[in-house]
């Protein structure tokens, strides 16, 4: 499980987050929801242990990860930042390879080659593994990012905003894998959303974030309501319910 | 694969060598044999430094279009001879003994490079930008302290520093090389070493260090290797500073890899390749001598202008 404590983040001295605690079970698919500057993905690199907050902990299945080897911080979380490099000539399958980097630092066996592929069938990029990065559309490249981070065989994985600058097809289809994840291979996802919906229909809880601070922390289904939305973004909006699902409108 | 490559390059490299020893040879053979051997190992030992140091900066730098060259060192370099025969005058300059000449050159301008990147990446070293463009600002200061110092010299002073400004092969000792080539040789092993997470560097300091990379680290020892590969060949032969991006870019096109166990290789291999190429060629079959460097950065100018108009239209 992720636990965080009483977490202070500041960049050049400027506040980002203030006391953050949270507690994340492990299982399922966390969204992290707020406005722009809510603290959320400076929240998810303090989780992956690549910010270093001013004052509180945080523990990955009990691993401090600010003191552990770095081989060993990223054995046990990864976490794929918000648009990533895009390195000239690499192709797909070497992208994915690197997410077994922290298991075999440069010398990379036969378990580490048949993750590689398990990784590729699971996004289906098997027919992309021999493209060049720059040759794929967004949602292609998006999804092999995706496949290295799984790759890279964590119990957690950490995703800012990979819904970014996906069409409505790609996007369902990518959060379909990560819920198929979840429950096939038992990783535990905890991820940035913009998407309410998106959120309301993939995620098993849901994290509210507003100026630095959670604001709300509940099961998806229980925590999405009008006020507390209204809360949260500053702005009105109308929670329905279709076919069992919530479905948020922004009025 | 791209490893193919390597033995082509490498078989290349030593039938040139051999051309460049034996062509036309003449009694009195020892002696020319010796001569054109040092010259030989010059050859090779810059232009394989000159390459790997160039791949290894462009992966810190995260851009290919750098070459290390472009901190500095050059005019760094230049303005060394101009205060070392304003002090010591042309003649006292040209009485230094080679050896020692060599050490000094070498021994400040690393310790110039350690305290560029050390101090500006001690704090932050994740402002490579930032350390690349202090250097680029220090440069164009030491070129005009240089050029400075030079219109107040006497002409026939400013002779000795001129010979010093451009690249030469002709001038290499016997007793600088050793130690060069066993210094660069330790530099190229390290920076083979390096190779694995040197890959890993290039997809970007969030990526890397989320993949549990000591990034920081692997940057500074990266920066340390091309400032010691660096600071060797220029005390060596003087300062070369487009042939680092001709390897390089060459290196990258023909072997289409991003893996730095392959690039660092076919780089210092290219390096040398365009050397001893260039040097048999102006030499043996042209008969004119010092225009070496000229043409080399001759080239490596084009090169340069051409990959910068590239990406722009892309």
């Amino acid at each position: 499980m992720i636990e965080v404590d009483g977490l202070n983040y500041e960049v050049a001295g400027t506040a980002i987050l203030h006391q953050v605690g949270l507690a994340l079970e492990p299982g399922g698919i966390t969204a992290l929801i707020g406005p722009n500057g809510a603290g959320k993905s400076s929240l998810l690199h303090c989780m992956a242990g690549l910010n270093r907050p001013v004052a509180g902990r945080v523990r990955i299945d009990g691993l401090d990860p600010f003191t552990a080897p770095g081989e060993e911080r990223a054995r046990a979380v990864a976490l794929l930042q918000q648009s990533p490099v895009v390195v000239s000539r690499l192709k797909v399958r070497d992208l994915v390879a690197f997410g077994r980097w922290p298991h075999h630092r440069g010398r990379s066996g036969a378990r580490d080659a048949a993750l590689v592929e398990a990784a590729l069938a699971a996004f289906s990029l098997q027919g992309l593994a021999e493209r060049p990065l720059e040759t794929l559309s967004g949602g292609q490249r998006q999804r092999a990012f995706i496949a290295m981070t799984y790759a890279q065989d964590t119990p957690w994985m950490l995703l800012d905003e990979p819904l970014n600058a996906l069409d409505p097809r790609h996007a369902r289809d990518l959060m379909a894998r990560l819920h198929g994840l979840t429950r096939g291979s038992g990783r535990s996802i905890v991820i940035v959303l913009h998407d309410i919906n998106a959120a309301a229909g993939w995620a098993d809880r849901i994290v509210a974030m507003k100026d630095g601070r959670v604001v709300a922390h509940d099961a998806s289904a229980a925590l999405l309501t009008s006020q507390m939305l209204a809360d949260v973004f500053d702005t009105p909006f109308e929670v329905l319910s279709h076919r069992g699902r919530a479905v948020v409108v922004a009025r | 694969m791209a490893e193919r490559h390597l033995p082509l390059l490498a078989l290349a490299l030593c039938a040139l060598s051999a051309a460049f020893l034996g062509w036309h040879l003449r009694a009195p053979f020892g002696f020319i044999l010796e001569l054109r051997a040092t010259k030989l190992a010059a050859l090779i030992c810059v232009g394989a430094a000159t390459g790997a140091a160039t791949i290894l900066f462009q992966t810190v730098a995260m851009n290919r279009l750098l070459t290390p060259g472009i901190v500095g060192f050059d005019a760094l370099f230049v303005l060394l001879q101009t205060l070392l025969v304003v002090a010591l005058g042309g003649v006292g300059t040209a009485q230094i003994p080679g050896a020692w000449r060599f050490v000094l050159e070498a021994v400040f301008l690393m310790a110039a490079a350690t305290a560029l990147f050390g101090l500006l990446l001690r704090r932050d070293a994740s402002d490579v930008t930032r350390m690349i463009l202090t250097g680029v600002v220090l440069g164009v200061l030491l070129r005009g302290l240089a050029s400075m110092v030079q219109r107040m010299m006497d002409p026939s002073e400013f002779a000795v520093v001129q010979q010093a400004m451009f690249a030469s092969f002709g001038r290499v000792d016997g007793g600088p090389l050793a130690a060069a080539t066993g210094l660069l040789a330790a530099a190229l092993l390290a920076a083979l070493r390096l190779a694995p997470a040197l890959d890993v560097a290039g997809l970007g300091r969030g990526a890397a260090r989320a993949l549990g990379l000591d990034h920081d680290r692997v940057v500074l020892v990266s920066l340390m290797l091309v400032a010691a590969m660096i600071s060797v060949s220029t005390a060596l032969v003087g300062p070369i500073t487009f042939l680092g991006l001709l390897a390089a870019s060459l290196a990258r096109h023909l072997t289409d890899s991003h893996r730095h166990a392959v690039l660092i290789p076919a780089a210092a291999l290219i390096g040398a390749l365009i050397l001893v190429t260039g040097q048999f060629l102006f030499e043996r079959l042209m008969g004119s001598q010092s225009a070496l460097a000229v043409v080399v950065e001759f080239f490596g100018g084009l090169l340069f202008l051409g990959l910068v108009l590239r990406r722009g239209r892309q």
